[in-house]
Formats: C-alpha cells, structure tokens, sequence
C-alpha cells in the first residue's frame, strides 16, 4: 500500500515535471515574441509610469487600469499550464505524505517536493495582487530544477520518521521555512529583472522584451513588498527553529551550521530593507542584496545539508 | 542607517568561518580532529579565535557595534515618535494635485461644511487623527499608522531585550551529562556528572538534591518496512525520581520530550550497550567486574567499549571490546552488526598486558585506551585471535592471564521468550539544562515578531481633503494623500475613500 501510493506520488511527479516543462517553453516563447513585437502601448504605459514615479516615492496602482493591457496568448496558456502542473506537484506531495503517514518534508527529498511546490504556489497565489507572470520563466525553470535534482539525487523511498523528527514542530519549522523560500525566490527574480530593466534605462545595451515589463522603480517595490514576507516567514522559521532545539537538543541556539546559515540568511535581509532606508543604496544594491540572500538561501539547503557537518543532518542520504 | 547597514552585513560575513570551521562549542571532537590533521593550520586559525568564532573578540565587536548603533538609533527616535504622537497631523498643502492618488470629485448638491464635516467623521471612523483648516478653502487633514513606527521601536528594542537576557540568563545557566546504565542511579550533585558546563554565577548550592533512575532503556524497531528496516523509530526512557520529602514520581524521557525535573529539563541524547564484564587474574581474584557503556559506531550499534584491570596480577590487563548486538560475519571473516537489537549479541576483545599508564595520577579517558607501554597477547597481530565471546561465556585470557567473563544481564532463567533481548544492559546519555533566561529571550523575540509585523504592514499616510466652492453653487472636493514610508496601497485606499465619502454625501 505505501509503495503503491509512494509510486503514484511519483508518476504525479513526473507529469508535473513535464507539464512544467510545457510551460517553461510557452512563457520561453511569450518573452522571445514579446521582443519581437514591443507594443507601441508599453511604451506609452512605461512613459506614465515613470511620470508618477518621479513625483511620488510610491509607486500606484491606477496606471495598470489606465493603460490599455497588452495581451499575451502563450503566457495565458504558459500560466494555465503552471496551475494545472501544480495541482499534479502538489498531489504528488499530498500522496507522498498519505504514504509515509507524516508530513511529507522530513529528508531532502521530501523538501524539495514541497518547498518547490510551495514556491510555485506563491507564484499562482500572488498573481492575484500583482502581474507578474512575466517570472514564468523564472519560477518553471527554478521548479523543474528543484524537482529534478529532488527526484534523481536526493529520492528516498519512503522510511519512518526519525523519533527525533517526531514533532509538530516540524510541521511548523519546516513547513514556514519553505514559505520564506517561496517568497524570497520570486523576490530575486524581480530583483534580477530590476537589475535587467536599471541597466536598460541607463541606456545600457539590453533585450527588447525588457520594454514590456515594469519599469526598475515598480520591480523594486515589488520586490521588496514579496521580500518582506518573506523575511517575516523566514524570523518565525528561526523562532520556532529555537523552540523545537529546546526541546529536542536542550538548547535554543547553539551556533550549529545550519542555526548559523540561518542567521546568515536573517541578517542579510535585515541588511536589505535597511538597504532601502539608505541614501545610495537603493535600486541596484538593495536588488544585489536580495540575490545574494536568496542564493545564501539555496546554498544552506544545498551545501550545508550536505557537505557540512551538523545536528541538521536529516538529508536521508 | 548606513552605519547599521554596514555593520549588518559586516556581520553576515563574519558569522560564515564558524560554519567552515568545526567550533568547540557545537562541535568539540571536530576541533580536536582538525588540530590532529592541520597542526599549523590550526595553530594559525586558533590565534584568530577561528574555533570560537561567536565568542571572539572581532565577533562579538561586531554585534556590540551594532547594538550600540542600535540604542543610538532607537533613544532619539523614540523621543521624536513620543513628540510625533502629540503633534496634530499638519496643515494641508496647498497644491494636492501633486501628491498621490489625487482625485476630483463635482458635489454640486452639497456644501463644504457638511462634505468637510462627514469627511472628518469618516476619517476618524477608518482610524485617523484629523485636524480641520480653515483656509481659504475648508480642508481636513487626517493621519494614521503611528503604530508603525511604534511597532519599529518595540521590535529594536525587543532585540535589544533578547540579547540582555541571553548575557544576563546566560550567566545563570547550567547544563551536564551523565550516561546512565539501566537500573542505575544518577545523583544530581557535581561530582556525579559525565560533564559538566556551568555559567558564569553557577554555584553549586543551585543543583536542586534529587535522584534519578533508569528503571528501563526501550527501543522501537521498524521491521515491516524493508527500506528501512531496523530503523529506530522510538526511543523511551523509564525513570524514577526521588526527591527527599517528595514521594517516587516515575516519568519518561523521549527524543523531543524532556522531562521536566525540579526546574531543570532532562533531555535523552544518546544510547548503546553496556555490558557487564568480569576479569579474573592468573591468581584467580578478580580484577575487575563492571558494567562498561561501549561508544556506538554506526546505526547497527556496533560499538567501541574499553576495560582496564590495573589491579591483574602479575600485570595490568587492558582490552578493546568490540560489542556487535547482532553480530554477522563479513567474507574477510570480521565481524558486524546487521541489526541494532540484540538478536546475535557477541563481544569480541583485544587484550593488551603492561602498564596502562593510569599509576601516576594523570586523568584517562575512560573511552580510550593508551596502548604505547602494552604488548598486545589477543587480537590483531598478536598470533593469538581476538576473544569472542556470548552473553554468559567466559574464555581464557592467553599466557595464564586469567579469564575474562561476559556477564549476561538476565539472572536465572537466562533463555526467555524475549530470546536474547535482555542479555545485556542499555545505557541512556542524559542532558540535564538548566536555563532561567529561556522565557526571557522567547518573551523578547515574539515582542519583536509583533513589531516587526506591524513595522512592516501598518501603512502611516496622510490623508487630505478639501472643499472648494464653486462660483455656480456645490463644491469641488479634492482628495490626495501622502505616503509615509511604505504603502503600495495608497492610491487605491484615497481612491477608495474618496467613493466612500462622495457616496455618502449623495444619500
């Protein structure tokens, strides 16, 4: 029964991966046409903006409603698409924890499933607020790698939890911590696409399909606005990371390797919202920050999970 | 700002080396380990505190420089928040068109009084401080989300808070282990622990008197799911507590489940075998009989346990025992555990005879055995095999030294239908943590949770309106507002109040 559903997790898995894998080429496709044909709209749309922008320090809402929408047929279907690859994604994660009994984020394996899907989830989510299907490429790609490597390096079959893994807290700990990565992912896309978008409105030499994204001042609020959730999320990770190591090491704060990258990661995102609070710092710094938190953030599930010694040592490898 | 920006970062950096570099805190056998294969090397990163990383000097200068700029930032913002909090919002500009989310709206109906007045009223209602003007034209000016910058200040200061009590408690902390055979006492008093970490104001005197036993070390297997077969999957230990004037309380000590002990918390870190041991001397006394915890190797418990008789005659005998609870033999003819439980156990020893360098009142390990001053009889490339033996056997030792004993821990009826599961002894490691600034520090952290979530998502605007009066009668209203830090939702929050306040004056 168990390696029944463990393989039906499994084969939901494969069809995620290959249903985002359609519309990683479809969002690949809307880019590479939008290039082709930058509307004449966008660039009116841009104009605007940037007249807002230098009065006020904050950007608006209104101009999305004024300005004519440009449509874009293949991100419709690239965005359909991600949808229907979560819901398998996410049914693979459901079936893997109906399988094993427990939730299922308790080895590496488990948590690339589910932080991969909580990331794509907040991407699905946050379209509710903010366009911005235009990280498609972004997000699909960052969740087929996820879920590759998951799947080829780090698959486990299904094994009971560890009794030192036996508790809520690691619904909790866990489960919050791939949130905070969710957030701060796509907070480094947009931080990247600013980067792209600062360097083409100071007349630097850059791709066409830049014109029909929002201008570097509306990429930067938003980057931040997804960031700060996701610093909030990642503060409540730490908290709740120092509850569960009470109760389970006896202490709440030992400077263990991943307790360390965890305050690595805490206090550069600290750094980057003081980074917009600083004269010359904001704009391409503060964006370089949020990289370098989200890559600090890849780099403690990756390296530090498996190259470094520690109490974390719950790879299953 | 920028001083604190620096010193944030300067900090991220700083704390990456103790990550790299086994620290003596979290990792002492780590250390030790680098220092035997870098020597140079590590003499070089001891002289930069590389193994104390947190407690070093550059370390600590950083965060000290950081909560210093800290209390510089948070004492004059907090006067200026108390003066803000008293200060009427300000007078409204003149020119609202420039400022965000302007909108016009034609009253004709209606004059400025009660549009200016119902303005005010529906201000107050969404949570604003308003102040009317008189003005040329009648205006109110509205602002809220002081509770912003309050949220701010609590949740540096709460920082602030958190570090105070992880130095002050920190002083007052203690914590120790002790490795606990089944069926014996742990008597909480100094002496009696393993080791021992005391904070800076520890006294003795603050070790509540009690004594704890392990009456039972129990292991849960996995045995149905061959992916992980004979992988543990619960570990409890049975103890009695005896307290002088209390009655016996017996309670369990699990793996995320410490056992709270007189205001201390009994936390389970480890286990493995201990089997007790008898040695007999050529003279036929015996040297030596104790019940040995051996050191866990791997997830099948093969494990590593050291005996010394000093007392053997004609010479002091010393062994290396390793214990596989479920022994299986390798093709090269070594032995290995399979299984953690105790289904096959066997001990097999390596003896050594000399001087076990224990005579001339330097402290040994107990989990090691100095072999430089021995000759090794048993075992290895002595000619002579490592002695195997079962839980009950006794062999001989080679050259007339004597016999050494396995003692099965079941007395009388040894075979029962537990089979061999009792044979031999379990040992729990305990961590026993004192630590009064925990409330504390969770306390300050979730204070700042809460002002970090206010900080962030409590958006501080301004808010004005203003009636103007019409040559032809009616009013043209006019609503603009002013975002005070960040508030991606200004716009649509003016836009929103202004249909609000217009529909209300049409009914």
């Amino acid at each position: 029964m168990t390696d029944t559903l463990d393989s039906y997790s499994l084969v939901a898995i494969y069809s995620a991966m290959g249903v985002y894998t359609l519309a990683f080429v479809m969002f690949a496709l809307d880019l590479a046409k939008r290039s082709a044909r930058v509307p004449a709209v966008a660039e009116a749309r841009r104009g605007q903006l940037t007249n807002a922008a230098g009065i006020i320090t904050t950007l608006t809402h209104g101009d999305r409603d004024s300005a004519p929408k440009a449509r874009y047929k293949f991100e419709r279907i690239a965005f359909a698409l991600v949808v229907l690859g979560w819901v398998l994604h996410v049914a693979g994660a459901v079936l893997r924890g109906v399988a094993q009994g427990f939730v299922p984020w308790a080895n590496m394996f488990e948590f690339s499933l589910t932080s991969s899907a909580v990331v794509v989830g907040v991407f699905i989510a946050i379209q509710r607020w903010h366009d911005l299907k235009f990280l498609g490429v972004y997000i699909t790609g960052f969740a087929l790698i996820t879920l590759g490597v998951g799947t080829v390096n780090f698959y486990v079959p299904v094994k009971p939890l560890p009794p030192v893994l036996d508790s809520y807290w690691l619904v909790i700990h866990v489960f919050v911590a791939s949130l905070g990565t969710g957030f701060f992912a796509i907070g480094a896309g947009l931080s990247l696409a600013q980067l792209l978008q600062a360097g083409r409105e100071a007349g630097r030499k850059s791709l066409a399909l830049l014109k029909t994204l929002p201008n570097a001042i509306k990429l930067e609020n938003l980057a931040y606005q997804v960031t700060v959730v996701g610093f909030v999320f990642w503060t409540f990770t730490l908290i709740a990371g120092s509850i569960w190591a009470e109760r389970s090491w006896g202490r709440y704060w030992g400077w263990d390797t991943k307790e360390v990258w965890t305050f690595i990661i805490w206090v550069t995102y600290a750094g980057y919202i003081h980074a917009r609070a600083t004269r010359g710092w904001r704009g391409a710094r503060s964006s370089w920050l949020a990289i370098v938190g989200f890559s600090a953030v890849m780099f403690n599930y990756t390296v530090v999970n498996l190259l470094f010694k520690g109490l974390h040592s719950y790879s299953g490898l | 700002m920028r001083v604190a920006l620096f010193l944030l970062l300067l900090l991220a950096i700083a704390a990456v080396p103790g990550s790299l570099v086994p620290q003596r805190t979290s990792d002492p056998n780590g250390v030790v380990k680098y220092r035997k294969d870098n020597p140079e090397l590590a003499q070089f990163l001891d002289s930069i505190q590389a193994f104390d990383v947190y407690t070093s000097v550059w370390f600590s200068s950083i965060y000290l420089l950081l909560f210093l700029s800290l209390i510089g930032c948070v004492i004059p913002r907090t006067l200026h928040h108390l003066k803000a909090l008293r200060t009427p919002p300000p007078k409204t500009p003149a020119r609202l068109e420039r400022l965000a989310g302007f909108t016009t709206v034609d009253a004709p109906e209606s004059d400025a009084a009660t549009a200016i007045d119902s303005a005010r009223a529906l201000l107050r209602k969404s949570g604003y401080r308003v102040r009317l003007f008189e003005g040329p034209h009648l205006s109110v000016s509205a602002e809220r989300g002081y509770l912003r910058e309050t949220g701010n200040l609590v949740f540096h200061t709460a920082l602030i808070g958190v570090l105070a009590s992880v130095a002050i408690g920190g002083g007052f902390t203690y914590t120790g282990q002790k490795v606990v055979v089944e069926g014996q006492p742990f008597v909480n008093v100094l002496s009696d622990y393993s080791s021992f970490k005391p904070g800076r104001f520890f006294d003795e005197s603050m070790l509540p008197p009690f004594r704890m036993v392990l009456d039972d070390f129990s292991v849960q297997y996995e045995l149905e799911n061959l992916n992980a077969y004979g992988f543990p999957t619960d570990f409890t230990a049975d103890v009695s507590i005896y307290a002088p004037g209390e009655a016996v309380s017996r309670g369990a000590v699990k793996v995320n489940e410490p056992l709270a002990v007189l205001g201390s918390d009994v936390f389970l870190l480890g286990n493995g075998y201990a089997p007790r041991i008898t040695v007999a001397d050529g003279d036929g006394n015996v040297a030596f009989t104790d019940i040995v915890p051996f050191l866990p190797q791997d997830a099948n418990l093969t494990s590593i346990g050291f005996i010394k008789a000093p007392d053997a005659l004609p010479e002091q005998v010393g062994m290396i025992g390793f214990f596989y609870p479920t022994a299986a033999e390798l093709p090269t003819g070594a032995l290995t555990s399979s299984f953690p439980d105790l289904l096959n156990p066997v001990l097999a020893l390596n003896v050594y005879t000399g001087d076990l360098g224990i005579d001339d009142g330097v402290a040994r390990s107990v989990y090691a055995l100095d072999i430089d001053g021995m000759t090794q009889v048993a075992g290895g490339d002595s000619g002579a095999a490592a002695i195997r033996l079962r839980p009950g056997e006794t062999a001989q030792l080679p050259n007339g030294l004597g016999t050494v004993t396995f003692e099965d821990a079941r007395s009388g009826s040894p075979e029962t239908a537990n089979g061999n599961r009792d044979s031999v002894l379990r040992f729990a490691t305990f961590d026993l943590t004192h630590d009064p600034s925990r409330a504390w520090v969770l306390g300050f952290a979730l204070l700042a949770v809460g002002g970090l979530l206010t900080s962030l998502f409590v958006p501080r605007r301004r808010v004005w309106v203003r009636a103007i009066e019409q040559e032809n009668g009616g009013i043209r209203l006019e609503y603009a507002g002013l975002a005070r830090g960040d508030d991606p939702a200004l716009d649509t929050a003016v836009a929103d109040f202004a249909a609000r306040h217009t529909a209300g004056l049409k009914s």
